[in-house]
C-alpha cells in the first residue's frame, strides 16, 4: 500500500480521562458564565436577597434570635447561591442540552457519561468559587464576622459539597424527565418556592411550626448547617444527613430516569 | 488489515410503539468505501445509522461495527467513529470554533482546529452563537465534529440537507477526501445525484428494508427496457401519463416523476419517439428534455417501488447550472 499523506488519514484514539473531564467543565463553566439569566441567578439575586435582607433587618424583626442579621444571612445566602447553581442553573442547562442534541452528540464523542458527569460538577465548583468570593466580599463589607475557625470552615465546604451532590441530583432529575420548557419553569418555580419557604436564607427557626417541615428540606438543611458552620462553627449532624439522604434519593432517582434525548 | 467488515447488520428490526421503522435490514459496508444509504424520508434510514452508532439497542438482529457491538462495546468503538447528526448537537449559545476545539480535546490526534475551519468556511461564524448560525453553517460544524478526531469510520446523515449548491460540492469534496485517506463514509441521503456522484455502493431502502444493491453503475445499467425520460417546459395537463400510454400502445410503460417530468419505459426506437413528439404537439406542451437510455437511480428506485423517490421528500436544491437568461414558459 502506498504511504498515505492526507490530512485525514485514521488515527483514532480517546484524550485521556483528566483531559476531557477537563475540558468539559471549562466548556460548561464557560457557557454559564457567558449567559446572562444564568448570572442573575448565581450572583445578581443573591447578592440583592443579602442586601435587602440586611436592610431590611433595620425595619423589620425577622426573629434571628439575637444574632447580628448579616452573621445569619450570609451563610444562608450562600446557600442559596448553591441552590442556584447547582439546582436551577444545572437543570434549566441541561433541558435545554438535551433538547439541543448536545447531549446525544456528546453521546458519541469519547466523552463517557461519567466524564460528562464529572465535568458538569467542576463546572458548579467553580462557579460556586466565583459565587461565594464575590457573596463573600459584598458580606464582608456589609460587616459580616463569621466563624474562622478550621472547624467552622470544614463543615462549611462540607455542606457546601454536599448540598450541591444534592442539588445537582434534583436538578438533573427536573431535566432528564422533562421538556426543556418544562424544565425551565419547574425549575425556577421550585427555586422560588424555596427561596421565600424553604428556610434556605431565614433559619427554620424563623417560620414557625412549619420550620419542622422546612429543615428537612434540603434548602433548609444546607441553611441551617451552614449557618451553625459561619455562627458558631459547630457541625450540624442533623441537617448534613439530611442533606446525604436527599443527594443519595435524588442521584439514584436521576440515575433510573434520566433520557439522554 | 482485519477482515471485519465496517459495518454489518443482520436482520435488524425495529419498531417505535406500532410503527415498524426497520424491518429485517441487511447491510455490509466495506472497509475504505463511501457507501449511500439511499431512501424516501421514513425509510429507516436515521434509526438504522443510530444502531449502528450505539443510541438504539437492536431490538432484533446483529449489528457490528469495525467488528465490535456498538452497545456493549461501546467505550472501545466511540473513539474510532465520527458521527454528523441529521440537526442540533451544540450548546445553544457556543461559537462554531469553540465547539470544534471542545470535541477536538476529546480526542487523543485531533486534526489541526484552524485547517479544518477554514476548509469549511467556518471562520465566516466568528463570535456569533449556534442558535443563529444558518442551517448551512450548522450543517458543516456538524461534519466537522464529526472528522475532527481522525475516525476510521463517518456516519453521515443527510449531510447536504439545506445547503446551497456551493456548499454541497465542499461537503463531498471533503468526503471524498476522506475516502481517498482510508476513512470509511456511510451516508443517507435523500438525493440521487449525491449517491449517485460519491457512493462506491448504494443501498436503496424502502419501508424499512434493503431492496438493491450496487455501484451506482450497476443499478443505472440494464434493466428489462431502455428508458425515456421527458421533461416539458410546463406542467402536463390532468392525465398525460394515461394518455400517452395509450397513444404508445402494448409493451409501454409511463410514470409521471413530477409535474412537468414522466418516465416512459418500453422501447426506444424511432416509433417511440415519433409517437412521443407527436403525443406533445397535440398536448400542446414543449419538450425541454427528451433523454434516452439514461437510466438514473431515480428510474431504479421507480422501478423497484413503484414510486418516485422525491415524493414527500424535501426539495433537492438544483445542483446543475443554469444558464441565468434561461427563458422559463
Amino acid at each position: 500500500m502506498s504511504a498515505r499523506t492526507g490530512s485525514f488519514v485514521p488515527r483514532p484514539g480517546s484524550a485521556p480521562m483528566a483531559q476531557m473531564v477537563l475540558a468539559q467543565a471549562r466548556m460548561e463553566s464557560r457557557l454559564i458564565l457567558r449567559n446572562g439569566e444564568q448570572l442573575l441567578l448565581a450572583v445578581v439575586i443573591p447578592v440583592i436577597v443579602l442586601v435587602g435582607g440586611v436592610e431590611g433587618a433595620k425595619h423589620v424583626d425577622l426573629g434571628l434570635g439575637g444574632h447580628r442579621p448579616v452573621d445569619v444571612l450570609a451563610p444562608g445566602v450562600l446557600a442559596l447561591a448553591v441552590m442556584s447553581t447547582a439546582f436551577a442553573s444545572l437543570a434549566i442547562a441541561t433541558g435545554f442540552e438535551r433538547r439541543y442534541g448536545v447531549l446525544k452528540r456528546l453521546g458519541t464523542s469519547p466523552l463517557p457519561r461519567t466524564g460528562l458527569l464529572a465535568g458538569k460538577v467542576g463546572a458548579l465548583l467553580l462557579v460556586e468559587v466565583l459565587q461565594v468570593v464575590v457573596i463573600g466580599a459584598v458580606a464582608l463589607a456589609l460587616g459580616w464576622r463569621p466563624s474562622y475557625s478550621p472547624a467552622a470552615v470544614g463543615s462549611a465546604v462540607l455542606f457546601l459539597l454536599v448540598g450541591t451532590a444534592a442539588f445537582a441530583g434534583l436538578g438533573l432529575l427536573l431535566a432528564g424527565t422533562l421538556r426543556a420548557e418544562a424544565t425551565l419553569a419547574a425549575a425556577n418555580l421550585v427555586y422560588l418556592l424555596l427561596l421565600a419557604a424553604g428556610a434556605v436564607v431565614l433559619p427554620s427557626s424563623s417560620y414557625g411550626d412549619f420550620g419542622e417541615v422546612a429543615r428537612w428540606l434540603p434548602s433548609g438543611a444546607l441553611g441551617d448547617g451552614m449557618r451553625d458552620a459561619a455562627l458558631s462553627g459547630v457541625l450540624d449532624l442533623r441537617s448534613l444527613l439530611t442533606l446525604a439522604v436527599w443527594a443519595v434519593v435524588g442521584g439514584a432517582l436521576t440515575g433510573r430516569t434520566f433520557r439522554w434525548e | 488489515m482485519p477482515a471485519d467488515p465496517a459495518v454489518l447488520v443482520e436482520g435488524l428490526q425495529m419498531r417505535y410503539g406500532d410503527t415498524v421503522a426497520v424491518a429485517g435490514m441487511d447491510l455490509v459496508v466495506e472497509r475504505g468505501e463511501i457507501a449511500a444509504v439511499l431512501g424516501p424520508n421514513g425509510a429507516g434510514k436515521t434509526t438504522t445509522l443510530e444502531t449502528c452508532e450505539g443510541y438504539r439497542r437492536p431490538q432484533a438482529g446483529r449489528v457490528r461495527v469495525l467488528g465490535l457491538d456498538p452497545v456493549h462495546q461501546q467505550r472501545e468503538l466511540l473513539p474510532r467513529i465520527g458521527v454528523m447528526l441529521q440537526a442540533g448537537g451544540a450548546w445553544s449559545g457556543v461559537r462554531a470554533v469553540e465547539m470544534l476545539r471542545h470535541v477536538a480535546a476529546l480526542h487523543a490526534h485531533p486534526l489541526p482546529v484552524e485547517d479544518l475551519v477554514e476548509r469549511l468556511g467556518l471562520d465566516e461564524c466568528g463570535r456569533t452563537p449556534y442558535r443563529r448560525l444558518s442551517g448551512g453553517q450548522q450543517q458543516r460544524l456538524g461534519l466537522a465534529m464529526a472528522v475532527v478526531g481522525r475516525p476510521e469510520l463517518v456516519f453521515v446523515d443527510e449531510p447536504t440537507a439545506g445547503l446551497d449548491p456551493a456548499a454541497r460540492r465542499t461537503t463531498w469534496a471533503l468526503l471524498e477526501e476522506l475516502r481517498s485517506d482510508g476513512v470509511t463514509v456511510v451516508l443517507t441521503t435523500h438525493y440521487l445525484d449525491e449517491a449517485e456522484r460519491l457512493a462506491d455502493r448504494v443501498h436503496i431502502i424502502d419501508h424499512g428494508r434493503r431492496i438493491a444493491t450496487g455501484s451506482p453503475l450497476e443499478l443505472t445499467r440494464g434493466g428489462t427496457h431502455a428508458t425515456i425520460r421527458l421533461v416539458v417546459t410546463e406542467p402536463f395537463p390532468p392525465g398525460a401519463p394515461e394518455s400517452l400510454r395509450a397513444s404508445l400502445g402494448p409493451g409501454t410503460d409511463v410514470t409521471a416523476i413530477d409535474e412537468r417530468s414522466l418516465v416512459i419505459s418500453g422501447p426506444a426506437d424511432s416509433t417511440t419517439l415519433g409517437t412521443v413528439s407527436r403525443w406533445c404537439e397535440a398536448q400542446g406542451v414543449l419538450p425541454e428534455s427528451l433523454n434516452l437510455g439514461q437510466r438514473t437511480l431515480e428510474d431504479v428506485f421507480l422501478e423497484l417501488t413503484g414510486r418516485p423517490l422525491a415524493a414527500g421528500a424535501d426539495e433537492a436544491p438544483s445542483v446543475t447550472a443554469r444558464p441565468s437568461a434561461s427563458v422559463v414558459g
